[in-house]
């Protein structure tokens, strides 16, 4: 523990290089598994099997998926714009994995000695002993997902294809209308804890989580959080039966490939912000004396509500495109603001 | 009318569904029950080792879909036997008309579905490939 770089032990930086692979290493087999739990899922609901064949009740397809995706001919359409092209998938999977870096996944643990707060981006504190993490990390959060919206306008418009355009402005009108409310349900969430730090969120939800104290909030964030990421029954960016593949329509191998990690990733993503808001991240039963359970906790929080997302996928149809907007603007967004102010006048009367 | 009743009652449905025992037949694997009256591929009939057929061109004249050819022969018994019998399976529409046709039982259906082929010659089936395995 002797060597320092710039101020800082040694430790901290192998604690930092492994939080970041484990965390991108979990998100990553997380989205390949994903495919396939969907994938059975909705067979299972539907009264079929889903992939069999692939290994053992086709356990090996997320990777024949990969490998067939891989090897498939890029095809970029002559009149695209290429630049464009070539980066829009970039910019959708990109944001899609770097929100993970704020969400705390575990408690802390204890290292040779060293303390590690389970959480990418934060550090604790030798002298002090406080954690240090992102305060403003839900405003990060709400910041990257709509960076996400940039790759699939930009796919759309670049593909210079009418389905592709078509597909990336609904994304586009779709993912500012919903992320509006979204973000003004979880002002409720903020007003409750007073900060924006997820550590500290997380910290606050271990007697009662604010799924109990904000339930309208939470319910909110979690149909606006399906509605931003494209997910039945709000997934008419890509709706086969009008848009052939909406987006990505003229976009083949590894380049679609990008598109639909980013789509699960984002999944992924919403899943452990939704957790860690309201559901108490990795807060739960016996999780101070044996900190190792955190890590459990988040990842079966996150799980459940993954399958929540793939249920309703099962059960709902696609929303028509008027009946989503007069969803998102004249429900969602006064339901929000009727939140915020019986928050701040309950608040207001109990103090 | 209230909305999520019926979103709730229908995410109960999907999650009924999902511990009921799937339809799905694992096809090459798990072979179907075929019905005992389905109508496959046809079979010539045979008694005392020939075939039954007289040809007496009943069937191809009653065939919608003009798939069957006969020609007529003779034995050394001076019977008359289908010299040839081909039926064209890319013709056939499986409507089980020879059969009903038939006055000497000569033909009948079987439960063989799998008719897929190379090329279109293999598609007809002479008589020899009509005749009863036993």
């Amino acid at each position: 523990m002797g060597m320092e770089i710039l101020g800082l032990p040694m430790m901290y930086y192998i604690a930092m290089v492994a939080k970041v692979l484990v965390a991108f290493v979990f998100v990553l087999l997380t989205v390949a598994y994903a495919t396939y739990a969907e994938r059975k899922i909705i067979g299972h609901m539907q009264v079929r099997v889903g992939p069999m064949r692939t290994g053992w009740h086709g356990l090996l397809q997320p990777i024949a998926d990969g490998v067939k995706l891989f090897f498939k001919e890029e095809i970029i359409p002559s009149q695209a714009s290429t630049f464009a092209f070539l980066l829009a998938p970039l910019i959708a999977l990109v944001p899609a994995f770097i929100t993970f870096a704020v969400i705390p996944f575990g408690g802390v643990i204890e290292v040779a000695g060293y303390k590690i707060p389970l959480q990418v981006a934060s550090y604790i504190d030798t002298a002090t002993g406080q954690i240090h993490d992102l305060n403003v990390g839900a405003l990060y959060i709400l910041a990257m997902s709509s960076l996400g919206v940039y790759g699939i306008v930009l796919a759309g418009w670049a593909s210079n294809s009418k389905y592709s355009l078509m597909g990336g402005l609904r994304a586009s009108a779709q993912m500012i209308s919903y992320e509006l409310s979204a973000g003004l349900s979880i002002v409720a969430v903020f007003m409750l804890s007073g900060t924006l730090s997820l550590s500290e969120i997380v910290n606050q939800q271990s007697t009662i989580w604010f799924a109990f104290k904000q339930p309208l909030a939470f319910c909110l964030f979690f149909i606006c959080s399906l509605a931003e990421i494209n997910r039945t029954p709000f997934d008419l960016p890509e709706a086969e039966t009008e848009l052939v593949s909406g987006f990505c329509t003229e976009y083949s191998s590894m380049k679609y490939a990008m598109f639909f990690m980013a789509e699960y990733a984002n999944m992924v993503t919403v899943c452990a912000l939704t957790a860690t808001l309201f559901l108490g991240g990795w807060q739960g039963p016996f999780v101070s004396s044996f900190a190792l359970l955190g890590p459990v906790y988040f990842i079966a929080k996150v799980y459940a509500l993954m399958f929540f997302c793939m249920w309703i996928r099962a059960t709902l149809p696609r929303y028509r495109y008027d009946q989503l907007m007069h969803l998102g603007w004249k429900v969602m967004i006064p339901l929000s603001l009727i939140n915020i102010v019986v928050t701040g006048v309950i608040g207001y009367v109990i103090k | 009318m209230n909305p999520i009743t019926p979103i709730i009652n229908g995410l109960k449905i999907t999650l009924s569904h999902l511990f009921k025992k799937p339809v799905t037949l694992q096809y090459p694997d798990e072979r179907p029950n075929v019905a005992q009256r389905y109508r496959g591929l046809h079979a010539l009939n045979v008694s005392h080792n020939k075939a039954k057929c007289v040809a007496c061109y009943l069937c191809p004249t009653v065939c919608p879909a003009k798939c069957i050819t006969v020609e007529a022969g003779e034995d050394a018994n001076h019977d008359k036997y289908a010299e040839k019998y081909e039926i064209d399976m890319l013709r056939c529409i499986f409507c089980g008309y020879c059969v009903e046709a038939c006055p000497v039982d000569a033909i009948r259906m079987t439960g063989q579905f799998e008719l897929a082929n190379f090329s279109r010659e293999d598609f007809v089936f002479t008589k020899e490939r009509l005749l009863e395995k036993k």
